[in-house]
Parts: C-alpha cells; structure tokens; sequence
C-alpha cells in the first residue's frame, strides 16, 4: 500500500507546452495532476474508477475534434495536451452554473463530509454565482429516513454517482443504487428504501466522497452550530487490528466527528460503522473523572491524586511484604497504547523481578 | 499477519477460517471483496453461515470445534494428489517427512466424520488450496479461541508449509487481531513469557540484558497466564493491577471471575469508565481516552502507527503510563522518570530488536512494520522472505482432540460466541456512541428456524439458556446463519451475561479459553 515500484517513464507526451513522461496505463489527468496542473473535477474519485460523468474536467489535444474527458483519456505518446484554454475555461464555467443553478444550496458546512466542499470551492474559483438557469431543482430529500448517521438530501445531489460506485468499488456493498433516468434521475437505495433496510453498513464511505454535501454526515452536524472553527488531527481507529488511519473533528476542545483519511496506509480512506460513527464515547457524561478509592464503608469515593496513588502503591507493596514478590500480577491492555502496555511489563519486571504480566488478549 | 493488509488483494485463493471478517474487522474484508471482483475464488469454513460464506466459491459449515481434523484431511489430499511443493519443503522446512506419513491416516471420509462435511467438499477445499499459485489463510478467534486453538494454528502453518504459500505476495497465514493494540501489548512485553520484542525470558542472555537495564535480578522462569492467575486469587496472587480491561464481563466463567477478584488483598484498575470491574477495585484510576493520549500501536500487519490527542481530557484524567510511573515511583522502583509518551517509546524501541530501528518521530506517518531492526531498514511488510527467524519453517505432527465439553442429552445443542459488526466487546465504548442503538439496540440468540420450531420458542421470545455452568435470560431470533444444532450469540451486552455459561476449558499452551464451544440446553424462558 506504500507506493509500490515507482512506474519507470517510458514515453512523453506534451502538456501546455511542456513535455512531461509518464506511464502506459496512465489517463491524461493522472499525468497533469502529477504534473501539478489543478485540472477541476467533480465525478472523480482516485479510487474509484474513471467514470466521465460530469466533463469538467474536459482537456484539449491536439488532433482531436472535440475536448475530451482527462479522466478517462488514456495518455499515448506524442500526445499534444492543452488543459486551460479559454474555450475550455467557458465550457466549465457554464457546466458548474448550471450544476450551481439546480441545487438548493452550494454552501454547506465542511462538516458534512470529507470531499463536502468540491462544488463550492470549484464554483469559488470560476466565480460562479448560481442564479442563472435557476428554477427547476432535481432530486428531492429522503426526509423519511430517519437514521441517526447519514443525511440524505438529494437536492444537493448532481449525479455524480461517487457515492454508488464507493459502495460498489471500495465497500462492495451495493446498497445504493440510481433510479429514473435524465432530469429524474436520483440516488437511493435498493427498491427506494430507508438504509436500515438495505445492504448498507453504514461505513460512511458514500458521506466521505460526496463532492456537494448531499450526503451528509448527521453525527458531525449537530456540532453544526457550535462556536469555533473546525480543526482536523490524524490518529487511528481505536477499535479493531486493521488499525484505519482517521481525522478527528474537533470544534474548541470538543470532539464533534470523524473522517477516514484518504491516504491511510491500512485503510486508503475506508471506516466501518465503528471508526466512523462511534467516536463519541470520549467526551461521554459517564467518564472517571478523578480518582476513587474504597473507604471504611466499602464504597468507592472520589478522592485527589495523592492519596490515591498512595493507597495503590502501598497495597502492592504490602502484598508482596506478606505473601512475596509472585504476588502481584499486573493485566495490560489491547486498547491502550503502547506506553500503557511498556510501562506496565516494567511495573512488574522492574518492581518484582517477575514476569507475572499478561494482556486481554487470552480473553 | 505473515502479509501486509494491501496483500489481501492479491491472492488467487483466499481461505479464511473462523473469521466473520465482514463484522469483525470490515475495512479488511473489503479488500478481500476487491480480490474477489478481480477473479480470486474463496474458500470459507465456519459453522454459521457468515455473509463471507455468500461471496465464496465454497463455504464449507464445520462443527464447531472440527478444524483441525478438516485441516488434516485437506493435508491429506494435498499430499496424495501431490501439490505439495517439494522445493520449498526441501529448502525451508523440517520435518516434512513425519508429517506427510502422519497424514496419510486422515482420509476426507475421516475428517467427514468429524467436521459434518462432505468428503466431496473436504477434496475440494483442498485441490483449490492446492493448486492456487499464491494462496492465504486468514483467520480470527473462531480458530484460536478452543482449547485446541495452537493445535489449530499449527495446522494452518502446516497447510501453508506443505504448499510454499508463505514468504511471497499475496499468500501466508494471516491473524486478523481483535482489539486495536493487542498486537503492541505483545510487542511491548506485556506477556509472561517474553521481554519487549519477543524476547524470551528462559533465554539467560536477555535475563542478563533486563537485569541490567532495569537494574535487579530477572527471574529465569515465565510468569503465569492472566488464567491462571485468576485461578489462584488469594492462594499465591494478592495484589492486581488491571488496566483498561473490563475482566468481569469479557472473560469466561463470570461467577468464577467475581469470585477471584473478591479474594484479592488488593485491587487496582486503570480505566476511563467504571466498569462492572472497577466496582471490585480497592483502588480506581481515572485514565485519558483514546483521542486525549498520544502514543502509539500496532495494527495486526505489523504496522507501527501514531495516536494523537486531540482534545483535553476530563477531569483529572491522566494518561496510563503516566499513572503507572506513578505507582512505581511511590514504591521506589527506579527508572520511572519518564515525561512524556515520547520518552517512554523511544525507551522501548531502545531495548527491542524489533524496533531498533524505530523511534517517535520516524513512525510519524506509520510506514513500518516490524520487524526494523536498524535504521536503514526499510521495515518488512511480508515475513519469511527468504529465510524463517528461526531456520527452518517446523511442520507439527498434530490430532484432532474433542472440545473440553461436547453435546449430550442434557446439553443437546452448541453454543458457538463472538462479535457483531456494531457492537465492540463489552460496549463501555459502542455503548456509549450515540445512534448504535438504532442498529442493534440488544443481544439475542440466533436459532435456525427449524430448530426454533421444534423447540417452542417463538421467534422473539424469550428463551433460557443453560450450560454446566449457569443460566441466561435472552430472546431468541429465527436466523439462517446458524445450522441446525448450533445457536450464536455475542458478548457484548452485560444485561445478557454469556460469559456466565463459557468457560469450559483452556488451551493447555496459551491458555486461551474455549469461548467459541460450549454445549448448552434452551428451552422456551418461563417465569
Ligand atoms: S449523493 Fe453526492 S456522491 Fe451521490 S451522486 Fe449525488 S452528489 Fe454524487
Ligand atoms: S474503522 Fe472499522 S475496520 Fe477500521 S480499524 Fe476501526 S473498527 Fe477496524
Ligand atoms: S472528473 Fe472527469 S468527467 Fe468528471
């Protein structure tokens, strides 16, 4: 999952008067983006399959009648490749005023989702203010799906099919499918239903790659009206082995979501259910906020550090006073980094000269 | 695992082995679903009809508890239609010979007898596993989880050594690991039978090496097992330290569980909930959370990879290591000086060979897996390249033993456990995240239809549960996954108490306990 052997260039083509190598098998917006040309899409995902949906992303070559999708265009040698014409800059401005024009709203919060702000920071660079095929919307919301995860509110939808073909692609699931054809056309599940009903999993993955927030990501939105800005820390899942690389959403010291990091070397942008949604035990009312220990009257008692740690290590120490040094055994965890388990092993060791240390992993 | 994650899409045959991969660890499965979109044909053995077993070419539904001996009929047939790969058994391996007389006794018809399969199927799984250029195991607790649970690890090992799928892309015996840093505790030493690294504690020269660095005497000899540790609770262990492990729900034998920690002189938990174990703690320590700590884990690849905090924890919450310098510099023990998770890392990457070429800010961006034994070292994505660490790859010589308990008139039907997709053990954590309740809001036992019929439960009724070893409460639902005579339940839902029934035997070498076998009675519940 590291960059496997990297491609030996093996030909050249020219783009916007530069000549660049590249590799069989490589489309022409492959190439230019290596090239750091900022060749605007909108249907592309990196790992998905070039799908040629939405021809912004349309590019000059010499030769050819007609401007051609780079996504989808494989690179030939000799090529002759012009990414920003005027003709072509036209061509996508009025490709995203139309898209612009049909939805109800090209602002949404960031924290809807990962790719969120595709259309609005393409309609940003192009200037683009709606308003001029306005009227007719497409796609309507399922409002009636009332799960606690996933937004779906297809009056931001423009078909660009990244969500049915992540499930399809990368989850393998199949749950969302397109209905109708044409202007009609809308995202939706299989006979039309609510999620809890379909294949899905809800691993989120649709929420991550939607380019117009349309799908959107419901736990992150309650965080919608909190003061602050929106800053992002990697870390990984703190569930099973895969070990999914994630970014956690914090808003001002609260933890308001979380997103899959898309060049996770485990994970390459996927979660489950659990690494995506189930985040929100960190800051849950029930923590242990300070110490406790147990009194005269047999409850547990909060108390400060001292004492605390006081009563833990004059108990191991009476322990092994009285029954010897075997006597005190120390269990680490399998969810604890590894200065938990490091610490713990040196506890033991270093304090007793025993081994009498495990971890949860026989359970 | 023998292979790296990114590996999983590469096999031609996949043969995943008591392993609900699609539930338990989602994001790999996906990889394996890839594989399979690309021409790579699977063989799956379970005794519920998991979701995998859809997607495979064949799903072979064992007994529960039968894997070594569908293990050794598939040996068996490798060997007599001879796809074993005499090369790699020749240049890498020893005791081949012994192994492949060994098998010739375990006919398919044998295994059949054991396993409830068809001879037809046991001869097939083998021929794909067989003739497979690049061919990988994958498997999880539903193999390691029996009281033969080595015995079953062995036996993959010697399918995989019988065949040369290890050492190479796209092939090896690969472990899916549970909990996120389950593999780290191991790496970092929290085990009683080796140092950091795996080093083994018999071995005088590490005994030596730790003496020194920790300044006292090392016993030569390895401690004793969590389980049995457990066992002997006020007679030999009077004082425990447990950290972040909610003991009492999640291991077996609960009653037994409750009753060792109440014989202990002195109780010590590090956690950030109070867990049904904390309340048998004489002393609680409130720890930082996933998300509040920084430090570091390994995922079941062997990858080394960063935790960040990214927010202030509560209260007086303090990181574990943090805690546990504590105690230990309370009791005079030296070389606890530690000030930050860097420090206590870079300590550990100092005295393990695994990681010698490791240290904090190298694994920045988690692109190692160890073994990195200098700093020049790429890091070793696949193992056995080459060479095994220790020579040569060992075949076992290994039989079918029952499970500890097997069914019989008064205990008529198996009881097999494990995880769902959103729950997470014990749910201190999916419990507590909200909207999981909207998906899977409690526990029920899965029953085939047929069987539900027979036995006058309704579908969503309450049933009763029995084993040797207690009774449970818990509704039963109608479920095509599970077989006639096998009902599954998970352990993650304390009002539902499994662990009460479990426990019937360990695994003599790991002392891992039989959790996935257990001969139960259920009949409609009544008041
Ligand atoms: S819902 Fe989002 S990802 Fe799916 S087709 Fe519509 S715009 Fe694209
Ligand atoms: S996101 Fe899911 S698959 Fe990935 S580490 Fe977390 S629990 Fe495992
Ligand atoms: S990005 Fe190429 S057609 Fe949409």
């Amino acid at each position: 999952m590291i960059a496997e052997v990297k491609p030996t260039a093996t030909a050249t083509l020219t783009l916007d008067g530069v000549e660049v190598s590249f590799t069989e098998g490589e489309t022409i917006y492959e190439v230019a983006e290596r090239a750091g040309r900022e060749v605007p899409t909108l249907c592309y995902d990196a790992r998905l399959e070039a799908f040629g949906g939405c021809r912004l992303c349309v590019v000059e070559v010499d030769g050819m009648r007609a401007p051609v999708a780079s996504c989808t265009t494989p690179a030939t040698a000799g090529m002759v490749v012009k990414t920003t014409t005027d003709a072509i800059e036209k061509h996508r401005r009025t490709l995203l005023e139309l898209v612009a024009s049909e939805n109800r709203e090209n602002e949404v919060d960031e924290l809807r989702g990962h790719a969120s702000q595709e259309l609005k920071s393409l309609l940003d660079r192009y200037e683009v203010r709606g308003g001029r095929f306005a009227g007719r919307q497409s796609g309507t919301s399922n409002s009636t799906d009332d799960n606690p995860f996933i937004l779906r509110d297809y009056d931001l939808c423009i078909s660009c099919y990244r969500c049915v073909r992540v499930c399809a692609e990368q989850e393998g699931d199949h749950a969302i499918t397109m209905m109708n054809r044409g202007f009609e056309k809308q995202i939706t599940t299989e006979f039309n239903g609510i999620l809890k009903d379909s294949a899905c999993t809800f691993c989120g993955q649709c929420v991550q790659t939607c380019p117009t927030g349309a799908l959107g990501d419901r736990k992150a939105m309650r965080a919608e009206s909190l003061p602050g800005e929106v800053e992002k820390t990697r870390t990984v899942c703190p569930y099973c082995g895969v070990g999914c690389s994630v970014d956690l959403l914090t808003k001002e010291d609260r933890l308001v979501g979380v997103q899959p990091a898309m060049d996770g070397p485990a994970n390459e942008g996927a979660l489950c259910i659990k690494g995506q949604f189930a985040f929100d035990f960190v800051q849950h009312e029930d923590r242990l906020k300070m110490p406790l220990v147990r009194d005269e009257d047999g409850e547990l008692h909060e108390t400060d550090w001292e004492t605390a740690l006081d009563r833990a290590a004059d108990g191991f120490k009476k322990a092994a006073g009285e029954h010897g040094r075997h006597a005190v055994y120390g269990v680490a965890s399998g969810r604890a980094p590894h200065e938990a388990a490091y610490t713990m092993q040196k506890f033991i060791r270093a304090g007793f000269g025993t081994h009498q240390i495990d971890n949860c992993s026989r359970a | 695992m023998s292979n790296p994650l990114a590996d999983m899409e590469k096999p031609d045959l996949i043969f995943c082995i008591g392993t609900n991969m699609t539930e338990c660890h989602p994001v790999a499965a996906t990889r394996i679903k890839r594989a399979l979109k690309r021409g790579a044909q699977m063989v799956v053995a379970d005794p519920r009809r998991i979701p995998l077993a859809e997607m495979a070419e064949l799903y072979l539904p064992i007994r529960v508890g039968s894997d070594v001996a569908l293990l050794l009929g598939m040996a068996h047939v490798i060997a007599r239609e001879r796809l074993v790969d005499r090369e790699f058994i020749d240049a890498r391996t020893k005791d081949g010979e012994a192994f492949l007389e060994h098998v010739q006794q375990f006919t398919p018809e044998w295994a059949a007898g054991i396993t409830g399969l068809p001879p037809a199927d046991i001869e097939r799984a083998a021929l794909l596993y067989g003739r497979a250029d690049k061919a990988a195991i994958y498997y999880t607790l539903g193999i390691t989880e029996h009281i033969c649970g080595v015995d079953n690890v062995q036996s993959l090992c010697n399918l995989a050594l019988l065949t040369g799928n290890l050492g190479r892309e796209g092939t090896g015996i690969n472990p899916m690991r549970g909990q996120n840093n389950i593999q780290g505790a191991g790496d970092c030493g929290a085990v009683p039978a080796n140092y950091p690294g795996f080093q083994p504690v018999h071995d005088p020269a590490n005994g030596d090496k730790f003496a020194k660095l920790y300044g006292r005497e090392m016993d030569g000899e390895k401690g004793i097992t969590k389980v049995t540790a457990l066992n002997r609770c006020g007679e030999g262990i009077h004082a425990m330290l447990i950290d972040g492990e909610n003991t009492v729900v999640s291991d077996p034998d609960r009653h037994h569980c409750e009753h060792a920690l109440r014989a202990l002189d002195h109780l010590v938990v590090i956690d950030i909930f109070r867990t049904e174990t904390a309340e048998f703690a004489d002393v609680v320590l409130p720890a930082t959370a996933w998300g509040e700590t920084d430090g570091v884990c390994t995922n079941t690849e062997r990858r080394v990879q960063r935790l960040r905090a990214a927010v202030t924890p509560p209260g007086e919450a303090k990181p574990d290591w943090w805690i546990v310098s504590q105690i230990a510099q309370r009791m005079s023990i030296a070389g606890f000086e530690f000030e930050s998770a860097k420090d206590v890392f870079n300590e550990l990457c100092g005295l393990s060979p695994i990681y010698a070429g490791l240290d904090w800010d190298r694994i920045e961006h988690g692109e190692y897996n160890w073994p990195v034994p200098h700093k020049d070292h790429p890091g070793t994505p696949v193992l056995h390249e080459g060479e095994f660490k220790n020579g040569r790859g060992l075949f076992r010589v290994i039989s079918y033993r029952d499970p500890a308990e097997v069914v019989d008139d008064e205990f008529p039907v198996w009881l097999t456990t494990g995880r769902r997709l959103q729950a997470y053990h014990t749910r201190t954590q999916t419990g507590r995240a909200a909207g999981i309740d909207y998906l899977l809001s409690e526990e029920s036992l899965e029953i085939h239809p047929d069987d539900l019929a027979d036995w006058g439960i309704p579908d969503g009724g309450w049933a009763s549960l029995r084993s040797r070893r207690g009774a449970i409460k818990i509704r039963a639902r109608a479920s095509n996954m599970s077989p006639r005579g096998t009902v599954f339940c998970s352990f993650s839902f304390s009002d539902v108490p499994v662990n009460i029934l479990t426990g019937s035997g360990y695994d003599p070498v790991t002392e891992t306990a039989e959790l996935k076998v257990c001969p139960v009675n259920i009949s409609p519940f009544e008041e």
